[in-house]
């Protein structure tokens, strides 16, 4: 045990004495999580739009103001014909040209049907469908406010509520992605390559020949990352509540528990990496590759995982920060409790046992 | 010049002699832009619906056959109580709840006016947002086919009603890998021309071999061009190798010119390049120099507008954005492909990013210190 302590230690101060890397474990996840927080959004708003008003009447500069007005538009040119549209579009400058056709108030008030046409660039096709449905909403209302009075005859309304993020912030999605995210960075990636290094420098070898067992030295590399971790974890979800204003709905004690449960794993994928990598080059690449990618992709934060192609779908399975996405998501969002994520937690506890035991395992006492 | 040339020999002689730095640099990147693509789809379909029906007549029967034949929902779950119908959001199974109060059919007859409850798991906001639009544009459908059933349509629109008609230029079908790919392309580019450069003259720093190069006659930017002009190429072939793939299994051809493309491109490249060498100038390890560049391409990614819009973003976010060369990349290739811009569309992304290249790479060379310590 004083020999694994020991051991601890001499991690520790390789951590602690290299100010610099220190430096970035502990601010990174800070400046990522404002950053992501703040500014990774899919909300569409302030979108750069063109108008191209042919008849210049009461009713399509009253659409264009109501319009221009709305937090999802940014009206910065009015246009003078279908070329100009093209042209503008080129350049980047607008996401949606809305087009009225001449005498559209007059059409509009003596034979009741008026055109406008909403040309969107759908190179994006997301934002270029939020935008026509914003745009026509805008139009309808202002049509329903012409007919106010006259109460339609047979009307279902419908009454839409939504759920645990009412304001439809972006931050409620992301800040457990990023978690996922850094977690899964700063222990693999650094445990992997901190291992590697050894190997590299040659110190292995005066490691290797030292009484203390394999499997503890393992152990005794990850402790320190394990805190530095823990303390990724804290300050992430200080700011996420304080500066963010994300929830903490569910309870913190399960939070923390699971969060320790993935730093785990996180952290054996890292040994296993560690084992089969040669140079720190390759160590950092095959965590690029298989860890911040697929951390990225499958975790079902940034992209729907039910909209991928049945593969990846299955593949999504062993990326161990989808199962932590879940988790995080229902206890820190939905404020549910243990019973919701039972399931997910068994798994990541099976990939950790699985990781550290092929680690375990794999790890080579002998230089090649 | 002669220098120069040796130097170019040894940089290309150790990067073709490392096998894994060939399989890093060609194979990963195939591989990435034939998975990525497929993953990255983020059009708002298969909306998991849940249904709460109090009223079991014709109509809510009716209307639920209308929601599910739209193609954009998919009937999940068929809850007797809104409780157990949250339940299946919770688990999430299901992304919204629609609740038929009883009596449905009997109060839009009688009294003219009936109201649904919807309530819509909204942690992704975006999805939230278009779901609900959907489903009550199919809502005021049915609607509008209920009301024709009893009362007799006027010949003339009886109010003044708008017309509003859409068109999706550029990309008609909405294809999202359309959008993705060049994107996607920009991002690989990229990460393998700043971190590959960054990390190489790293490595030499502790291996100790450029203390060699340090006592030799070469000159300091003699030096950075001998490493700059390797990764320049490499990155332009992993460009190409893209683009084949681009148009070979995703068919997209760009409407503009591929000379736009690689005029761009080749400009931008000494731009990123610049910026590895810069950081490898700060760092001492390539622990340290990994984290740094890993760290750099991670927000040069993610505040580039390759996966959210940077309109969204809050105005501190945008500035941001107009200092990260990748989001310029990104904005001209999507111009270049799908739109068709030429060189004159995209002529101020391009003096900014030559004034890039110019600040990382002088600032590079002034740092470079041929002295150790």
């Amino acid at each position: 045990m004083r020999q694994f302590l020991i051991f601890v230690k001499k991690e520790w101060l390789h951590i602690w004495r290299d100010r610099r890397t220190l430096f970035i474990l502990i601010w990174m996840p800070i400046v990522q999580i404002i950053l992501y927080g703040f500014a990774l959004t899919n909300e569409v708003k302030n979108s750069n739009i063109a108008i191209f008003d042919q008849s210049r009447d009461v009713a399509s500069k009253a659409i264009s103001d109501e319009i221009a007005a709305s937090r999802y538009f940014n009206l910065v040119k009015n246009v003078y014909s279908y070329k100009d549209i093209g042209a503008t579009f080129r350049q980047g400058k607008i996401r949606m040209a809305i087009v009225f056709p001449e005498n559209f108030s007059y059409e509009l008030l003596h034979t009741n049907n008026a055109q406008i046409q909403l040309i969107a660039d759908a190179s994006d096709p997301n934002t270029a469908n939020t935008l026509t449905n914003y745009a026509a909403a805008i139009i309808n209302d202002y049509q329903q406010s012409l007919n106010q009075n006259q109460q339609l005859p047979y009307t279902i309304k419908a009454q839409v509520r939504m759920l645990y993020n009412p304001e439809l912030k972006g931050a409620y999605g992301f800040v457990p992605g990023v978690m996922a995210l850094v977690l899964m960075l700063v222990c693999a990636m650094m445990t992997s390559i901190a291992i590697v290094r050894e190997k590299e420098m040659g110190t292995m070898e005066v490691i290797l020949v030292s009484p203390l067992q394999p499997f503890r030295i393992i152990i005794a590399k990850t402790v320190p990352y394990l805190f530095v971790s823990l303390l990724n974890i804290i300050s992430i979800l200080l700011l996420s509540v304080y500066v963010l204003d994300v929830p903490i709905r569910g309870s913190l004690t399960l939070l923390m528990a699971e969060s320790t449960l993935f730093t785990i794993t996180s952290l054996s994928v890292g040994i296993l990496i560690s084992n089969s990598a040669k140079t720190q080059q390759a160590a950092m690449f095959a965590s690029m590759m298989s860890l911040f990618l697929p951390t990225l992709l499958f975790s079902g934060f940034l992209f729907p995982i039910e909209n991928m192609p049945l593969p990846l779908q299955i593949l999504s399975n062993v990326v161990p920060s989808k199962w932590y996405y879940i988790i995080i998501k229902d206890i820190m969002i939905k404020g549910l409790g243990f019973t919701a994520v039972w399931k997910e937690t068994l798994i990541l506890v099976g990939m950790t046992a699985a990781l550290l035991g092929i680690s375990i395992r794999k790890f080579k006492i002998r230089l090649a | 010049m002669r220098m120069l040339k040796f130097l170019l020999q040894k940089e290309l002689k150790q990067i073709f002699r490392d096998p894994a730095i060939i399989v890093i640099l060609f194979i990963m990147p195939t591989i990435q832009l034939l998975i990525l693509p497929a993953a990255a789809d983020y059009e708002i379909k298969n909306i998991n619906l849940g249904v709460v029906d109090h009223d079991h007549s014709d109509y809510s029967r009716q209307m639920i056959e209308k929601i599910t034949s739209s193609g954009y929902f998919r009937l999940r779950d068929y809850s007797p109580s809104f409780k157990q119908g949250l339940k299946a959001i919770e688990t999430d199974k299901t992304d919204l709840i629609l609740e038929i109060p009883a009596h449905f059919e009997r109060d839009l007859v009688k009294d003219n006016e009936s109201t649904l409850f919807v309530a819509v798991d909204a942690i992704n906001g975006v999805k939230a947002g278009l779901g609900g639009a959907y489903l009550q544009q199919i809502i005021a459908e049915y609607n509008q086919q209920v009301r024709m059933q009893w009362i007799q349509a006027p010949r003339m629109n009886p109010q003044p009603a708008i017309d509003v008609t859409s068109a999706d230029w550029y990309n008609p079908h909405m294809n999202y890998k359309a959008f993705m790919v060049p994107g996607i392309l920009v991002m690989l580019v990229t990460m393998i021309g700043s971190s590959f450069a960054s990390n190489n003259i790293v490595r030499e720093k502790e291996m100790g071999t450029i203390e060699q190069i340090n006592v030799s006659p070469i000159k300091k930017y003699q030096f950075i061009l001998g490493k700059l002009i390797p990764f320049w190429l490499l990155a332009l072939s992993v460009l190409t190798i893209g683009l084949i793939i681009a148009r070979v299994v995703y068919g997209i051809v760009p409407v503009g010119s591929y000379l736009t493309v690689y005029a761009f491109a080749s400009i931008y490249l000494v731009a990123v390049l610049g910026l590895g060498l810069l950081l490898s100038t700060y760092a001492q390890t390539q622990q340290q120099s990994m984290l740094v560049s890993f760290f750099v391409t991670m927000i040069f990614n993610l505040m580039s507008g390759l996966y959210t819009p940077i309109e969204s973003m809050p105005m501190w976010a945008q500035w941001i954005t107009r200092f990260n060369p990748v989001s310029y990349f990104i904005e001209v290739m999507r111009m270049v492909v799908l739109k068709g811009s030429s060189l004159g569309d995209i002529r101020f992304h391009i003096f900014i990013i030559i004034g890039f290249a110019i600040f990382f790479n002088s600032w590079a060379i002034f740092n470079y210190s041929k002295r150790v310590g």
